[in-house]
């Protein structure tokens, strides 16, 4: 196992941001935590990556985070956040940097990765733009022979085409299976094909949890037009919106053959099931 | 601890912090050509003045670093938590403890290297280009290359690793303490708490210990040294006494416990 944390707890002052946090992350995973503000994404990951005390039970490859971070820190690689990078650094130093005191940084990989980008090995942080910090820092931690790869909020404020293209290279030039990654985004529809499991927190605490293949198989989006919702109301949908004119609905373990006859029958949406999972569970604490 | 860790986190924090090198040099540089109309107008001759400009640029070199090792400590630990960078260093196999370390390492070893490295060199230039215009103007310049230079700068050498490194370890301690604790003006809580204490002292028990032993921590000690003016000021009677004083002692243990302390902040604080 990846990750185990067990009962995890984490108070700032009388808010609590953790409050027995239960995960566990198998290899091979990709596993996206999602959840609105404040709902202990951040910290929970901060917990995992040995950056602030907690309470509870957490080992991460077999080690404490907490305790022995730096060592942690040759099998985990992680973006904490976008432009964490210094901005007085120039692109070969942190290069030079990285490959002096990461074992498991290969250079020629991560110049093979800026070849494919506008970024030139002399220029400081502070003269690229916001995307070429981005593709920086991932060609960067993609150099890195990690068993681990944690992202947080990764492609925050990118425009479209950048993180598209993140997600595709995260895919296609580093995910080989035996991998894992934890990965947390607002941007719920653009990581939903990427990912093999999905976790929802809020308040602090896990309030759902499935493999994706398990998550398309149990819920099924079915939209109808205004005379049948009637019908597909006593289905007893989820959650329910509309969209000109017709009504979207979110059916779990509806049977598909029933649903065909009342409307069209879709591939169900993480973030349509976000939102009913935050309304129906969000408003108690 | 690994030593390729160490070596390449000091390596980084003189690439950040060019200021280490630049500001030296560039002092050094100026006091270097002043030497020029000094000779010219014939401010450098007889060779006791020529001595005292050659003490003027050590001592204007070793006070730029001094200027630059107070700002650099204080910078150190509050920046990276500043611009959030932090979170990407905490992302390499690089330990709090090694990176706290290597911050002090370089107001402890790089700068009094630095410090000594360009001081010699602008005094050596002050030498080439006064003897030239001396000897064209016809003045003899044996006198310049007879000073005890070996004993000047032996004497620098030893005030530099004495004082301005291991005397001076418990104020870069606590420079750096504040500023892995500081959340904003560090500067200020660096400076007010010892100014603080000793106004305190003054009112409260009309006494001046806090003020009397933070004055003999910074001229490091140096009360039996040779009378000031000397060349040979910089060597004291008895070079290795100070390692019998307890204040010395007790400077350090107070430098270990704010290094200490500095590590334990580094590792669990969020930035700002």
């Amino acid at each position: 196992m990846v990750i185990d944390a067990r009962g995890i707890r984490k108070a700032f002052g009388s808010t609590v941001a953790l409050d027995g946090v239960d995960l566990q992350v198998d290899e091979g995973r990709i596993v996206g935590l999602i959840g609105p503000n404040g709902a202990g994404k951040t910290t929970a990951l901060n917990a995992i990556l040995g950056l602030t005390p907690y309470q509870g039970q957490l080992t991460v490859l077999g080690r404490d985070p907490w305790t022995s971070r730096s060592r942690l820190m040759h099998d985990v690689a992680y973006i904490a956040d976008v432009a964490v990078l210094p901005r007085w650094i120039r692109v070969s130093q942190l290069l030079d940097f990285a490959g002096g005191v990461h074992p498991r940084f290969d250079r020629a990989k991560a110049e093979g990765f800026l070849a494919k980008t506008a970024i030139r090995r002399n220029a400081r942080v502070r003269e690229l733009s916001k995307g070429m910090v981005a593709q920086l820092h991932l060609a960067l931690v993609m150099a890195i022979d990690a068993r681990l790869l944690v992202l947080d909020e990764p492609t925050l404020g990118l425009d479209i085409l950048f993180r598209k293209q993140f997600y595709d290279s995260l895919l296609n030039d580093y995910f080989d299976g035996s991998r894992t990654i934890l990965v947390t985004t607002h941007q719920v529809e653009e990581i939903q094909d990427i990912l093999t499991d999905v976790v929802f927190i809020n308040h602090g605490r896990i309030v759902f949890r499935s493999s994706m293949e398990e998550f398309e198989s149990r819920y099924l989006e079915l939209v109808v037009p205004p005379d049948r919702v009637a019908a597909a109301r006593a289905l007893r949908p989820l959650h329910e919106r509309q969209v000109l004119g017709r009504s979207i609905l979110l059916i779990e373990n509806g049977d598909r053959q029933q649903l065909a006859a009342l409307g069209e029958v879709r591939k169900p949406s993480l973030a349509e099931l976000f939102v009913a999972v935050m309304e129906s569970k969000g408003a108690t604490p | 601890m690994s030593s390729g860790a160490m070596a390449w986190s000091v390596k980084r924090e003189v690439w950040e912090n060019r200021s280490i090198y630049l500001a030296p040099v560039i002092v050094g540089a100026l006091i270097a050509i002043t030497s020029i109309p000094a000779t010219v107008m014939g401010l450098n001759s007889p060779v006791s003045r020529f001595s005292s400009h050659i003490e003027i640029a050590g001592g204007a070199v070793m006070g730029t670093t001094l200027i630059v090792a107070i700002f650099y400590c204080l910078d150190a630990l509050y920046g990276e938590r500043r611009d959030r960078s932090i979170l990407f260093w905490k992302s390499m196999p690089v330990s709090d403890s090694e990176a706290v370390l290597s911050k002090m390492f370089v107001p402890m070893a790089i700068l009094p290297v630095v410090t000594f490295a360009v001081t010699v060199a602008t005094q050596f230039i002050m030498l080439l280009l006064t003897s030239a215009i001396l000897s064209m103007k016809g003045e003899a310049v044996t006198p310049l290359w007879n000073l005890p230079w070996p004993q000047m700068s032996s004497g620098l050498l030893y005030h530099l690793v004495v004082v301005h490194s291991l005397y001076y370890a418990p104020i870069f301690g606590w420079l750096l303490l504040v500023s892995a604790w500081a959340k904003r003006l560090p500067f200020l809580w660096a400076f007010l708490p010892p100014a603080a204490i000793g106004i305190i002292e003054k009112f409260v028990f009309n006494s001046t210990h806090f003020g009397n032993m933070l004055g003999s921590l910074i001229s490091g000690g140096m009360d039996g040294s040779p009378k000031k003016g000397s060349l040979m000021m910089l060597w004291p009677a008895h070079p290795f006494e100070f390692l019998g004083r307890p204040g010395f002692w007790i400077g350090w243990l107070f430098a270990a416990t704010c290094l200490t302390a500095a590590i334990l902040l580094r590792r669990g604080r969020d930035p700002i």
